[in-house]
């Protein structure tokens, strides 16, 4: 298993990316490769040119920007889940990366590039939804901002249009008083997803102010669940209600099966994750 | 396509190459550099087994390619012991924490990185730690136990040192 043969470059500015990138069109940025060598190795991926963006510097940032904590394109997972700010501001996202890949692989790996991936089990795309991330894409001509919610099109298919470099991406810090949740299960801890749920709950004078929800690895893309949310809106955070919730939202989901976790037992597991993490976010409380 | 000229240190020693870019790291250590002690298992990340340290972090090296490494510092599995074997490398031994080997390198280098991270860490975290490395001989306990002696020896060795008149 050897990658096909390719064209390599390396800018050493973020304008001579950009202009690579506008040159020819058939261009795949490499990040940190995590995704995108094994299917070069198993030759499901055949760049004919590949943009490594490894030495462009200064864009691995973990900045606090007031609201937002602001991450750049080639902030590795490991220390993305360690930085003092992800962990005092984005709890949920510290959490969630004990679930995410092994040491190796986080040492490498960015939160960008796992985005651009869009792995429909990947679990930073339905985390992203809930907490409202947006996304910084540019391009030689033009920067526009996306939210993460309409980013994620389908199995590896995202909105990044053919020319474009996804630039930073901004987490808003949530409201105090926001609650969250995440599980999930998979055949090993750190592989993909079979099913992972996340969740936040704002609650105020008992009563639920703000509900996101997302699942991953359940469908062919990562995505909230907006009718669940709708459903708790403005109700007193309660187990049998959390549990009724769980029920709709598993009849609602389409579920994409695979050999080792057939298509009715994903489904099963949004029926029995949602409420744990429901319950949790409704205790402000740690995943 | 035009092969690429890189400069690494691997363990220790500062190597010269022209390498395609498709070239992956593992083979260009296996091949180029004639260090076969770096195993190679699945070849797309799965199991572990290829992991080495690129300036002090595990990573697989067959999911990075060699000209990535250009300016790098390599820690392979031949680099643990100048003079035998390291501390790590002496639990594994003492502690039955290989039947076959072909894990062991990859398991070696996950331990080590660890170990400096965390010189006393639980099971729970030696675990959690290796969670990324396959191990199809030994059901990993003894895997466990061989990481947990290493910690033991290397916190052992830092108090001799401290205890050394300067």
């Amino acid at each position: 298993m050897k990658p096909a043969p390719f064209e390599y470059i390396r800018p050493a500015t973020l304008p001579e990316a950009l202009a690579a990138l506008a040159q020819d069109e058939d261009t795949t940025v490499l990040a940190g490769g995590q995704s995108l060598v094994p299917m070069m190795n198993t030759r499901l991926a055949r760049p004919a040119r590949l943009l490594d963006i490894n030495r462009l510097p200064d864009l691995d940032h973990v900045r606090d920007e007031g609201s937002v904590i602001a991450i750049g394109p080639l902030a590795r997972h490991a220390d993305i889940m360690r930085d003092p700010l992800v962990v005092e501001h984005l709890p949920l996202v510290a959490e969630a990366y004990e679930w995410i890949a092994h040491s190796a692989v986080r040492n490498r790996g960015t939160l960008a590039g796992n985005l651009c991936h869009a792995d429909p089990a990947s679990e930073m795309p339905a985390i992203l939804q809930v907490l409202g991330a947006e996304l910084v894409l540019r391009s030689e001509a033009d920067e526009r901002r996306v939210p993460a919610e309409g980013f994620f099109l389908g199995a590896y298919e995202t909105g990044r249009r053919p020319g474009e470099l996804l630039v930073e991406i901004r987490i808003p810090k949530p409201a105090p008083g926001t609650g969250h949740g995440f599980e999930e299960v998979a055949m090993r801890k750190g592989d993909y997803a079979w099913a992972a749920a996340v969740a936040t709950l704002r609650v105020e004078g008992g009563r639920i102010a703000q509900a996101r929800i997302a699942v991953a690895g359940v469908e062919t893309r990562a995505a909230r669940l907006p009718e669940a949310e709708a459903a708790l809106d403005g109700e007193a955070p309660d187990a049998a209600l959390f549990a009724e919730v769980a029920r709709a939202a598993a009849d609602g989901v389409t579920p994409q099966g695979s050999a080792s976790a057939g298509a009715e037992y994903r489904r099963d597991l949004v029926r029995s994750l949602l409420p744990r993490v429901l319950a949790r976010a409704a205790q402000g409380g740690t995943t | 396509m035009n092969k690429i000229a890189i400069e690494t240190t691997v363990n220790g020693r500062r190597r010269e190459a022209l390498v395609a870019p498709r070239m992956l790291l593992s083979d260009f250590i296996r091949h180029e550099l004639a260090l076969p002690g770096t195993h190679v298992g699945c070849e797309h990340g799965a199991c572990g087994s290829c992991n080495v340290l690129v300036d002090g972090r595990s990573v697989r090296s067959c999911l990075t390619f060699a000209v990535q490494v250009d300016g790098a510092e390599i820690t392979t599995i031949e680099g643990y012991g100048t003079d035998g074997l390291g501390p790590i490398q002496e639990a594994f031994w003492e502690e039955h924490g290989l039947q076959c080997g072909f894990c062991t390198p990859g398991m070696l280098a996950t331990a080590r990185e660890l170990l400096d991270a965390n010189p006393d860490p639980t099971d729970d975290e030696i675990r959690e730690a290796i969670s990324g490395n396959l191990c199809r001989c030994t059901g990993y306990e003894y895997i466990v136990a061989a990481i947990r002696s290493a910690a033991r020896k290397l916190r052992e060795r830092r108090i001799e040192d401290t205890l050394q008149p300067a």
